[in-house]
């Protein structure tokens, strides 16, 4: 083959390609004449009522982002951010209509703020909003100059000079006793820093004025009636809302409240709710093969996360919704999901309601692998064991507690050298003193001490049998 | 004819025990354990009248036929000798018998299994040298062959192959390995069954009954031409061709000579000569050996570090081995002092181990015989591979479920290094992992704010789940003292 020959038949093979994606483009847009389908639209806004923003339905965030050796800190603890990536994902979340970015001085060990900052700092600061955290959480920061520091310090990383919506971090936390009401009070009103912060905001360098809350309902509650009594006005609030969670946070922990209490509460004083967890950290994003089965049923085309996205984002109190990205993908899925947001009908809730039962009944540790428990100082990799236990119930690969059973051999083989594959061994549940020293720090209220003993004995159990 | 048969009976016997030593698959191993266990010095060694007998017998018929297809350190050998042929051919020679060295080292070595002296039994046994060099030598080879298959099952979702721990479990065993494998190639290359012929005690015990043996290679004077290949070729230079006699005590029936020979002179056919008894090799008898004294091992506590970020792993200090007074060996080898007069340091149970518990002792008067600690793993309640796979039954089998009745050892509590007292954390980490129970937290009149971990000596086996896992590094707060004699409960 000579050159001309080899341009020509290049030529000719760009034309044929070109041909098929033209075709491609046109089918799909011709089958969706009877529905609007998913990403065909533009992003869906909701505005808030106390500085007009306009803000997108779909929130980055930034607690889950990717690094050099691949998948997030979790998968390679020593890994750095790869910044590159990030940068590439804060561009396609800007130009397909994402303004909300939320972060905090904890996530990615710390790492978060200055990923964040870096990205969008090539972008006008008045494209989009940035939110961050006072995450004051040691007691070591609790007085008020180090707290002033850690909010300082977050305008630098995110090399800017104010924040459009701050959080008081985790509210209600730790749960249990009165340590949930002891820690706010620690943290923000003995030290004056909530004056503080409104100080700020009047001053400018705080646009919205909130806090996320996990935990005691006393604090949450305490400080709704602060603004209905006109002590302090919150601009905005965070809450954990999920299909799964709307029903049976409660049911799940006794310590914790169900989110369709924590959004009426919101949404009857016109607080708008920022949602984080729709996805319960990718849990609702992975189910066993009979609940997807249901789904598809009703929707063939549709992932179990975008049913879980559609649900979080159909309240009209909802302001935005904040879902972790690790991966690019997992951004064009969402962005298509609420571009333009078809929220759920009544049945289609009704479906997500009874699934919600059946995913109760699963008994799965309620981990969302935030990472907040995390290092443990005894080395154990807590959200790792959590995660094998809650892979193998949605994977369908739990082997059965009756070792008489014909597959249970094989089950049992699969399961351990998953096991010993997700989680090396010295990082594994058997390592676990039982210490507690994780306990004030999980936003879920998990019993993680107790949950790795469970996981343990029944690593054990498979052992010797 | 003769000489085919040999070399594919040699060569399957030697991949089946190579398999077996590698430790690649337990059921494998199990299927192919019997080759270890007709090996002589361990069959001898586990009283095992059956397999003596048998080939007592088996020399009495065919002479040392052991030594060319059952032995492996010997077929070992023939693959030197094999290649050394091919650099030169008929380089051998007739040596008259070194009498006094063979039945010196014999002697010797006798003397040494009566008193249990294990730096010589575990040096001279032919099979356990072969072990050493297997384990030492091939075995890290198919561990990381097993290890990448592992990766790329991962990578497909296959559960074929999963990953195991490679790591160095003596220095000892691969340098005496790669010296016995050196002396032997060098001498195989040069003068092929030296090492069997003047040095190793088990051939020079079959040589006894072999001299006399009913099957024999027999010399046809009348059909000789002196052409003297057959001298040449006999990598025991046990043939004298110019008398045309063949020293039985050294031939090991390899039927090299047959081949070679163009004028059918050499034959292997029953004659008259009648089958002598069997001289029994005494069993090994008592010695005491008190082992020296030991310091309690120190510790540090594992580094507490404040949570004012999310994510990231602690790192974590390797474990190391305290020292123990007494050292601990596999339930089933019933005393350390039993133990050390069978094992023969073939590395079989090493190998074997799924735990990462046996490893060669280094201490000098157990010269390379396995002893356990806790470091990487613990000596799980459901595992009895090491008894299942030992030829020499230093480690009898276990069987049922009474590995939990047997006590190894017990565990020891070190205050100063436990968590509890030294760090004010509130760890139950051994008591919790305790398989028997044996372990409680319990707040002593003295110090009535904290629980420390006491032991109940009575129910603990000694198993290490509590050396194991305990969380102070490098030195575990609690570890295993081994019991000179094992109790069954």
């Amino acid at each position: 083959m000579d050159r001309r020959e080899f341009l020509k038949r290049l030529g000719l093979g760009t034309a044929a390609g070109a041909a098929v994606l033209a075709g491609c483009k046109t089918s799909s847009s011709s089958s969706g004449e009877d529905e609007v389908l998913d990403g065909h639209g533009t992003m869906t806004y909701r505005v808030n009522p106390n500085t007009g923003d306009s803000v997108s339905l779909l929130g980055f965030g930034m607690m889950r982002l990717p690094v050099v050796a691949g998948g997030t800190e979790r998968d390679h603890p020593d890994s750095p951010i790869d910044q590159d990536m990030v940068n590439r994902q804060v561009d396609y979340a800007l130009e397909h209509g994402v303004n909300y970015f939320d972060t905090s001085p904890a996530y990615c060990r710390g790492l978060s703020e200055r990923a964040t900052g870096i990205a969008l700092e090539r972008h006008p600061r008045k494209s989009y909003f940035i939110a961050t955290k006072l995450s004051n959480f040691s007691p070591d920061t609790w007085s008020r100059k180090a707290s002033i520091a850690i909010f300082e310090n977050s305008l630098k990383e995110l090399r800017t000079d104010y924040v459009d919506y701050l959080l008081m971090h985790g509210i209600g936390m730790p749960p249990g006793g009165d340590e949930g009401m002891k820690a706010f009070y620690g943290r923000y009103i003995d030290n004056g820093i909530l004056d503080w912060l409104v100080e700020q905001k009047n001053k400018g360098r705080i646009r919205n004025l909130g806090f996320s809350y996990h935990g005691d309902i006393r604090v949450f509650d305490m400080l709704l009636k602060w603004h209905d009594e006109g002590r302090y006005h919150w601009d905005f609030a965070q809450i954990e809302l999920n299909y799964l969670d709307w029903d049976y946070a409660n049911e799940i922990n006794p310590r914790n409240t169900d989110a369709s209490y924590l959004y009426a509460e919101l949404h009857r004083r016109g607080i708008p709710a920022v949602i984080m967890e729709p996805l319960l950290g990718g849990r609702l994003a992975n189910q066993p093969a009979n609940i997807m089965q249901r789904m598809q049923r009703q929707e063939p085309q549709s992932s179990a996360a975008r049913w879980a996205m559609r649900f979080a984002g159909t309240p009209e109190g909802v302001l935005s919704v904040l879902s972790g990205m690790t991966y690019l993908e997992h951004l064009k899925e969402n962005v298509e999901t609420y571009s333009p947001l078809r929220p759920l009908n009544d049945e289609e809730n009704a479906l997500l309601m009874t699934l919600a039962q059946d995913i109760y009944e699963l008994k799965s540790v309620p981990c969302t692998a935030c990472n907040y428990c995390m290092p443990c100082p005894y080395g154990i990799d807590i959200p790792g064991n959590f995660a094998h236990y809650n892979r193998s119930i949605s994977d369908d690969k739990m082997p059965s507690h009756n070792p008489l059973q014909s597959d249970f051999q094989k089950q049992k083989r699969e399961y351990l050298i998953d096991y010993d594959r997700r989680v090396p061994k010295l990082r594994q549940a058997d390592h676990c003193i039982g210490c507690g020293e994780c306990l004030s720090h999980c936003p879920q209220g998990i019993k993680i001490p107790d949950e790795l003993k469970r996981i343990n004995d029944f690593v054990e159990y498979l052992k010797q049998n | 004819m003769l000489r085919k048969i040999r070399i594919s009976l040699a060569s399957l016997m030697l991949i089946i025990i190579t398999v077996l030593l590698c430790g690649i698959n337990y059921k494998l191993s199990m299927a192919f354990a019997w080759v270890a266990k007709i090996q002589f010095l361990p069959a001898l060694m586990a009283f095992d009248i059956v397999v003596i007998l048998f080939l007592l017998l088996l020399t009495a018929l065919f002479g040392r036929i052991y030594c060319s297809v059952i032995c492996p350190l010997g077929v070992m050998q023939d693959v030197f000798g094999y290649v050394g042929g091919k650099v030169k051919k008929n380089r051998f020679s007739f040596s008259p018998e070194k009498k006094w060295l063979r039945y010196g080292v014999l002697f010797f070595f006798v003397l040494c299994l009566i008193v249990g002296f294990a730096p010589v039994t575990t040096l001279l046994a032919p099979y356990s040298a072969y072990g050493r060099i297997i384990n030492s030598l091939i075995k890290p080879i198919c561990d990381f062959i097993n290890n990448a298959l592992a990766d790329s099952a991962a990578q497909n979702g296959s559960y074929l192959f999963s990953e195991v721990d490679i790591w160095t479990r003596s220095v000892t065993v691969p340098v005496v390995s790669v010296l016995t494998l050196l002396i032997l190639a060098l001498l195989a290359l040069a003068n092929g069954r030296t090492y069997c012929n003047t040095v190793c005690p088990v051939g020079t015990a079959l040589s006894l009954v072999a001299r006399n043996a009913i099957f024999k290679i027999r010399f046809d004077k009348s059909k000789c031409r002196n052409c003297s290949l057959c001298e040449k070729n006999c990598k025991a230079s046990a043939i004298d061709f110019k008398s045309g006699t063949i020293d039985y005590s050294r031939c090991v029936v390899c039927g090299d000579c047959i081949e070679v020979c163009h004028f059918d002179a050499l034959r292997f056919c029953a004659g008259g000569a009648k089958a002598s008894d069997a001289p029994a090799e005494p069993d090994a008898s008592r010695r005491a050996f008190i082992v020296g004294a030991a310091v309690a091992a120190g510790g540090v506590a594992a580094a507490q570090t404040l949570s004012k970020v999310d994510g990231g792993m602690a790192a974590l200090t390797e474990k190391e081995a305290p020292e123990r007074q007494t050292p601990l060996v596999p339930a089933g080898a019933v005393s350390v002092d039993r133990f050390k007069k069978h094992c023969t340091a073939c590395q079989l149970c090493v190998s074997s181990c799924p735990n990462n518990v046996l490893r060669p002792s280094t201490s000098p008067e157990r010269f390379m015989q396995p002893e356990m600690s806790y470091e990487r793993g613990w000596c799980r309640p459901e595992c009895k591979r090491c008894g299942d796979v030992c030829p020499a039954k230093a480690i009898s089998p276990i069987n049922g479920g009474d590995k939990k009745d047997i006590h190894i050892g017990h565990a020891v509590w070190i205050e100063s290094n436990c968590l509890v007292t030294s760090a004010d954390v509130a760890c139950d980490c051994c008591a919790r992992h305790c398989p028997q129970g044996a372990i409680t937290m319990v707040k002593t009149n003295d110090n009535p704010q904290k629980a420390v971990p006491m032991v109940d000596v009575s129910k603990c086996t000694g198993c290490g789940a509590c050396e194991n896992l305990c969380p102070a590094r490098p030195f575990s707060a609690i570890y295993v003292e081994g019991h000179e004699q094992h109790v069954y409960s």
